[in-house]
């Protein structure tokens, strides 16, 4: 890849986070004016536990280039147990996607409370450099598109078909 | 077909100093679905929510996506006017376009565009949001308090001069608990006996308030607003009815050696016994273990003198339910007792203090009745093994607390202060006597115990030693106490006439089983935790059950009887409604897809998840399928995430919305 190419490719980081922890720490970067990339994109969940991975695949496949899963720190779920059921499915979840060949630097877990604003950010700049110099993603999306395309009704046999029925 | 309106909020220039919001309405305008866009300086203000109270009944729009701050901030505030324009609260959603860009951007151009992705992302979410009605339940009025200590007392009385009644449920045969107890309380040194037994009183005569005595909950089941408590009277062997309290079986009873527990088993009582002459209710209770007739089947000495007829050697334990609305958990605590080593417990003895093996060495507990004008030595300070009067009297603080090594790390809080007044006490009963203190740190923190622990050093002559002590033998009858001044760095070694434990407080035996049964989360230690350790100190994480007194942590009595009211003060929160109104942000089950695993019970934290039979007309079973008590779920989606057939959905945030979200990217 030219050097100059690799310097305008933005990724885009996909953050699924929990509401009373990491949310209200992302909040808290926001009321300390703290500064990050404006690359992620925040989406609450109740809790870590509500976090499905079919939504992580989905986001390889829309184009997210890293992944980000955040919730509070273990002992501190306000639902008492969510973030450890989170963290057991991811460690299974983390083994799939090894296997079928995604980078695991692409994914991130981490632990941010609702006082750890600072450290929403460093998770955040942290992961948008490192998925920045790795370069896009491009597998799933790719698998996306022919999917779509082969769905496509305007194939001859397909048209067949519809017109038996 | 959706008619949604966004609302872009500058926020006065918070929003559109770095976002150029006219641009972001103009851009979500062109999305499908949208129908109405518009920015607006303050969203939130009077004439904000007007614009979109108006939009809405103008545009006939049926969705709203608010761009603004944080919906931590203000959800409720534009969920609450969309209501009131006629739309259900849950079709509107809030764009987080400040904390989460605005603030944290500079570049406009790169801020704009981010923005305008959130609202696209919260347009299509809004999309797939569906009429959610505020679920109601009903409310019982009626509440439980477990416990009859302070705690459980106060919380008991609060809630009942309110109007509402209370069933008080207490183990042993009398209600009073630890602060009946005591001798004197710090910091003002007033009899504990005197504040206490006219609370006692009050609770016994209060015609809302149903006293359970020797009595332990046996089962919870259900959930907020509708408990179902089923209690297990043991059997007293005393009809209550019929008893008196006139206590000739007391007098006549031939077993009088047995050690009291009341007295911390200096004392003695009878094997038909109250447990202290103040006891409420005063009505007797047979130790069956010990009593000659129970063991021989011979004696009935009681139930011969018992004018009234009430003693029933046949009485057997009953079971009574209770419906409740809410239930105040006031178990209190127990001391360590540091002889023993609790079975597969982290917790380690201490061994070296000889306590339970050299008769002087006491804990602060067992002083307390010592010094007590109703102990059983009437007030006077002897000491148990020849009934000497102590000259020199050496108290250790700190016994299994703040010693992270011997398993407890916690600090039991009331001990620097007991101890201080311990010395007072001492010191007003045996005018020649010296009281030395080997302490750590001396913790004052309160109102007028700073200046009580000073008076009991300045005027009162204790010696304070900072320092631990290592070892404690007998030497003859005196008991030598070898420790450190680490302020003079030398080593002390003291003949003691009587030693002192500070022993740690914790929480009652059984205390998790309890827990259990009520489905409420406790720590290493046992104690109760409490929802937040800040901002809710005094709810449960499951709903409807509040924490009063030590059961939550060590705390003194003042402490104890504030949250007490406080917990008394939710419940009649609870209590002020007829139907409890919850956020619908709850799990549903598809029945049709469930297949009856059950993977969802078991990740459930709350145990909202219960079986549900599915039969056909004729009554033969045709599944079992999950069903999710709105009333109990909590709304976390752990369920949703783990069912494998994809049956159980969170309204709210369902698949369905997130998928779109992701999509929208």
């Amino acid at each position: 890849m030219q050097p100059t190419k690799q310097n305008t490719f933005e990724p885009k980081i996909i953050a699924f986070v929990c509401t009373w922890c990491t949310y209200a720490g992302a909040d808290l970067a926001g009321t300390s004016r703290m500064q990050y990339p404006s690359n992620v994109r925040v989406l609450k969940f109740p809790c870590t536990g509500r976090i499905d991975p079919v939504f992580i695949l989905k986001a390889f496949q829309q184009g997210a280039d890293g992944v980000l899963v955040s919730g509070c720190h273990p002992g501190d779920c306000h639902y008492i147990a969510g973030n450890f059921h989170a963290r057991r499915r991811f460690a299974v979840f983390r083994k799939l996607l090894e296997f079928v060949g995604v980078d695991l630097n692409r994914l991130q877990f981490s632990w941010v409370s609702a006082a750890e604003g600072g450290k929403w950010v460093e998770v955040v700049t942290d992961l948008t450099e490192k998925v920045r110099s790795m370069g896009p993603m491009t597998e799933f999306k790719e698998l996306a598109m022919e999917e779509q395309w082969s769905g496509a009704i305007n194939t001859p046999e397909l048209q067949e078909a519809y017109n038996s029925i | 077909m959706s008619r949604i309106g966004v609302f872009i909020c500058h926020c006065g220039e918070n929003i559109s100093r770095t976002v150029d919001v006219e641009r972001v309405a103009a851009e979500v305008g062109k999305m499908p679905g949208v129908s109405f866009s518009t920015d607006y300086k303050y969203m939130c203000s009077d004439p904000g929510q007007n614009l979109l109270k108006n939009a809405i009944q103008e545009q006939k729009l049926t969705h709203i996506v608010v761009a603004a701050c944080s919906p931590r901030m203000h959800e409720k505030t534009f969920r609450k006017a969309v209501e009131a324009a006629g739309l259900n609260p849950y079709l509107c959603e809030m764009a987080n376009i400040r904390e989460h860009c605005s603030w944290v951007h500079e570049n406009k151009e790169e801020a704009t565009v981010k923005a305008t992705e959130i609202v696209g992302m919260m347009v299509e979410r809004v999309k797939k949001n569906r009429v959610l009605p505020t679920i109601t339940v009903p409310v019982t009025k009626r509440s439980l308090v477990i416990g009859g200590g302070i705690a459980g007392i106060q919380a008991a009385l609060d809630i009942a001069d309110c109007g509402h009644e209370v069933v008080l449920v207490e183990r042993e045969p009398s209600i009073g608990g630890h602060m009946a107890q005591l001798s004197e309380t710090f910091p003002t040194l007033d009899c504990s006996q005197c504040i206490m037994t006219p609370k006692m009183v009050d609770v016994a005569n209060h015609p809302k308030i149903k006293l359970y005595t020797y009595s332990e909950i046996e089962l919870v089941e259900g959930y907020i607003g509708n408990f179902q408590v089923t209690i297990k009277k043991k059997a007293r062997s005393v009809d209550e009815d019929r008893c008196t309290g006139c206590g000739v079986c007391m007098t006549k009873c031939p077993q009088k050696k047995i050690p009291n527990k009341f007295d911390q088993n200096i004392g003695m009582r009878t094997a038909i016994y109250v447990p202290f002459p103040q006891a409420v209710p005063n009505t007797p209770v047979i130790d069956r273990d010990n009593c000659t007739w129970y063991k021989t089947g011979k004696c009935g000495v009681c139930q011969k003198v018992c004018g009234p007829g009430a003693v029933d050697f046949e009485q057997q334990d009953q079971l009574v339910v209770e419906p409740v609305g809410a239930i105040v958990v006031a178990t209190g605590f127990d001391l360590y007792t540091i002889d023993e080593k609790p079975k597969g417990s982290p917790i380690k003895g201490y061994g070296e203090f000889g306590h339970g093996k050299i008769p002087d060495v006491i804990d602060g507990m067992t002083f307390e009745r010592l010094a007590s004008a109703s102990g059983p030595t009437g007030g006077k300070i002897l000491r148990p093994s020849d009934g000497k009067e102590p000259k020199q009297i050496v108290f250790i603080q700190c016994i299994g607390s703040r010693a992270r090594e011997k398993g407890i790390s916690y600090c039991s809080k009331v001990c620097c202060m007991y101890t201080a007044k311990h010395t007072m006490l001492y010191h007003h009963k045996v005018h020649d006597g010296q009281a030395y203190v080997f302490f750590m740190d001396a913790r004052t923190p309160g109102k007028s115990y700073d200046e009580f622990w000073r008076r009991s050093i300045e005027e009162e002559e204790a010696v304070y030693i900072r320092g631990m002590v290592s070892r404690l033998y007998q030497k003859g009858d005196k008991i030598v106490v070898m420790g450190s001044d680490i302020a003079v760095g030398v080593q002390v070694e003291i003949e003691a006439d009587m030693v002192v434990l500070a022993t740690a407080i914790q929480p009652q035996k059984g205390a998790e089983l309890l827990a259990q049964k009520l489905g409420i989360s406790y720590d290493k230690y046992n104690f109760y935790s409490e929802a937040h350790a800040k901002l809710r100190p005094v709810e449960c994480a499951t709903a409807g059950i509040y924490l009063a007194g030590a059961c939550q942590g060590p705390k003194d009595i003042p402490e104890t009887v504030s949250q007490a009211s406080a917990a008394a003060a939710k419940v009649m929160t609870l209590f002020s409604k007829d139907q409890l109104e919850r956020e619908p942000i709850v799990a549903r089950v598809k029945e049709s897809g469930c297949v009856g695993c059950f993977a969802c019970k078991k990740v459930c934290a709350y145990g909202a998840v219960e079986e549900k039979e599915i039969r056909d007309r004729q009554g033969n079973l045709i599944k079992t399928v999950a069903f999710v008590n709105p009333g109990v779920c909590a709304g976390c989606g752990t369920c949703q995430a783990t069912c494998p057939s994809k049956s159980v959905e969170l309204d709210g945030y369902t698949d369905e919305q997130v998928i779109a979200m992701i999509e929208a990217l």
